[in-house]
């Protein structure tokens, strides 16, 4: 602003220079509203966490992460159930789900290409599955609850369990899997690829022992993400994993998750010191996986720019 | 690896290796074909279950009883849905109102203002606002926002209702809108940029005149996938909207005390009566999820159409 005024001569029309003025006005006025957006969203996160933490920690101590929740209506209690429950069911989804995921996302990454150029069939279907992937991303929770409900609950008749909960849980993490590991296998430069091939290997060890390792970590990314979702989720496993506050001794039983515990402490019962307590190691392990995935990305970054 | 087969002299012993590893390479395909289709299965089996458990109550209770009468009483076999539509577009268009501002003034903040330091600080703070359970946003609601909202001296104000359930909710879409925003903006090309800030224009003018225009696409996206986020949030909903299956109105002949009305959301109505009902309530329930499953079917695929027509990026690598 200030060299362009310079450059202005005083005896020139002073309208130009009172539009400069006013528009520069209007910019400084505006870019004060955008600060103040950024600031308030970042004053909102602040203070939810902030709040959470604060009133949480005051039911935080190594009992209350240690003995097990009474259940009922009386809200007494730790949550050390809650949080067995919650590592089972983070397990077992990812142990249904990773495989998946990381199929379908090399499939149609390294796969479809070729493929959609043989055949015009599997170009649709090729199409069709990515269309496929971004609906389940787009589909509520709830919606997969009732799918869960409907088939791993009533009709295969596996009752509120690990089972029901992990199988609807491993279809909700789905398309998060795909979608990061889809990215990481972009990341991996195409001379890797040549070079393994043309070194004699097929496709398949080129991509297991050359294009896998180097997108390892976005791929771990995914998974982490995952465990963030599924810790972090409620609907689903509100409606398939029953609620039960023991321990589940078998992938048959049922449970309640850590956001689950939350829930029921807060709509049925008095203990809203407990149910903070919950949230506050609930954001904690947010906050950490949060921390994680950045230093794993920052040193992507770093590895990309290093070549 | 490779070195048995190269070691190897005779002719024969390397064709013997290589058709194994062209057996492993071709089952590998499939395998992981079988793993690519399996989306699309998923999601023909979520349409079908839902919507099969749902064919009692549309038969039974019949299309329009279900989709337009208001009252819902399992008891006397009435399944009329509309107040939970009303709730959910009610809460929508709140969380829309108070967050989108917020959201497009922080996603344009971070994509053309802020310094380096700040972003630094502001887009992790949005990534983890976005990673926060829905319950927790609940709790806070119930326990901070609710009582606030009690104080409002309106009869009949609960502070459980709509205006409690759109903040959460604004609070909710908030990170979603903020970063998909971002990501549009920052798509447009720098040469836009200085081809404008060249004419003269100030940056807020480019801003305002250029970036948001050319972003337009994925910005609108953006504010739609907001849109579906606000219409599938289930629990948080839940805790703080009160639940009522009365058609919400307003309190007072203000018509602002609509707001600090009760009410229920089409998730929460399937959340909160699932684990009990059985027959036709329960098949009006997964009815309650067709209606649900369509509107943000239909909210999704506009986002999509708006995203691929700002941006056209190929996801699939020509092998």
């Amino acid at each position: 602003m200030v060299n362009e005024k310079q450059h202005l001569p005083q005896s020139k029309d002073s309208a130009i220079l009172r539009n400069l003025k006013y528009r520069s006005a209007s910019q400084n006025f505006w870019f004060s509203i955008m600060w103040l957006a950024g600031l308030v969203t970042l004053i909102v996160l602040l203070l939810v966490i902030g709040y959470v933490i604060v009133q949480g920690g005051r039911t935080l101590n190594w009992e209350f992460l240690t003995t097990a929740p009474q259940g009922g209506l009386s809200g007494e209690g730790g949550i050390s159930t809650t949080l067995g429950t919650t590592v089972y069911l983070v397990l077992l989804t990812l142990l249904i789900a990773t495989p998946l995921g990381v199929g379908a996302a090399i499939y149609l990454i390294e796969y479809a290409g070729e493929q959609g150029l043989t055949s015009p069939v599997m170009r649709v279907l090729i199409s069709i599955a990515n269309f496929a992937v971004e609906t389940l991303a787009g589909i509520p929770s709830i919606i997969y609850g009732l799918f869960g409900y409907a088939l791993f609950v009533s009709t295969l008749r596996f009752g509120w369990s690990l089972l029901s909960a992990s199988l609807a849980g491993a279809c909700l993490v789905l398309p998060t899997i795909i979608r990061t590991t889809e990215e990481a296998l972009l990341t991996v430069p195409d001379d890797y690829r040549r070079g393994s091939l043309a070194l004699g290997a097929t496709k398949w060890q080129t991509l297991y022992q050359v294009v896998l390792p180097a997108a390892i970590p976005g791929i771990i990314t995914g998974i982490i993400l995952s465990v963030g979702r599924v810790i972090s989720e409620t609907a689903v496993f509100f409606v398939t994993l029953g609620g039960s506050h023991r321990l589940p001794t078998s992938i048959m039983d049922g449970g309640r998750t850590l956001a689950l515990h939350l829930y029921y402490l807060a709509m049925d019962t008095n203990a809203f010191d407990k149910a903070m307590g919950t949230a506050a190691v609930l954001v904690t392990l947010i906050v950490l996986i949060n921390l994680v995935i950045d230093i794993i990305s920052r040193k992507l970054t770093a590895k990309v720019r290093g070549g | 690896m490779n070195g048995d087969a190269i070691s190897m002299k005779k002719h024969g012993g390397v064709e013997h290796h290589m058709s194994g590893r062209m057996i492993a390479d071709k089952t590998v395909k499939y395998i992981l074909f079988i793993s690519a289709i399996l989306s699309i299965v998923i999601v023909l089996a979520i349409a079908f279950f839902i919507f099969r458990e749902s064919l009692q109550a549309w038969a039974e209770i019949g299309f329009s009883d279900i989709l337009f009468k208001a009252v819902w009483r399992p008891g006397q076999d009435q399944y009329g849905i509309l107040a939970m539509v009303v709730g959910s577009v009610a809460v929508t268009i709140g969380a829309i109102v108070l967050g989108v501002p917020l959201a497009l003034g922080s996603a344009i903040f971070l994509g053309e203002i802020a310094p380096k330091g700040i972003q630094a600080v502001l887009r992790p703070a949005v990534q983890l606002l976005a990673g926060i359970p829905s319950v927790v946003y609940g709790l806070f609601g119930m326990v901070v926002l609710v009582p606030l909202i009690r104080q409002v001296n309106v009869p009949g104000n609960s502070g459980y209702g709509l205006l409690a359930a759109s903040i959460v909710l604004a609070v909710m879409i908030l990170p979603t809108i903020t970063s998909v925003a971002e990501d549009a903006i920052r798509a447009v090309p720098d040469s836009y940029r200085s081809g404008s800030l060249a004419l003269g224009a100030t940056k807020w003018q480019t801003i305002t005149k250029v970036v948001l225009p050319a972003g337009r696409s994925g910005i609108m996206a953006a504010i739609i996938l907001g849109v579906g986020r606000a219409l599938g949030e289930t629990m948080a909903m839940i805790m703080v909207i009160g639940n009522s299956v009365v058609f919400p109105k307003p309190l007072t002949a203000n018509p602002l005390t609509f707001f600090f009305s009760q009410a229920r959301t089409l998730t929460g109505n399937i959340a909160v009566e699932i684990s009990y009902a059985t027959g036709v309530h329960e098949s009006a329930l997964f009815a309650t999820g067709v209606v649900l499953f369509a509107l943000i079917i239909l909210v999704n695929a506009s986002a999509r159409w708006l995203i691929n027509r700002q941006s056209g990026i190929q996801t699939t690598r020509q092998g």
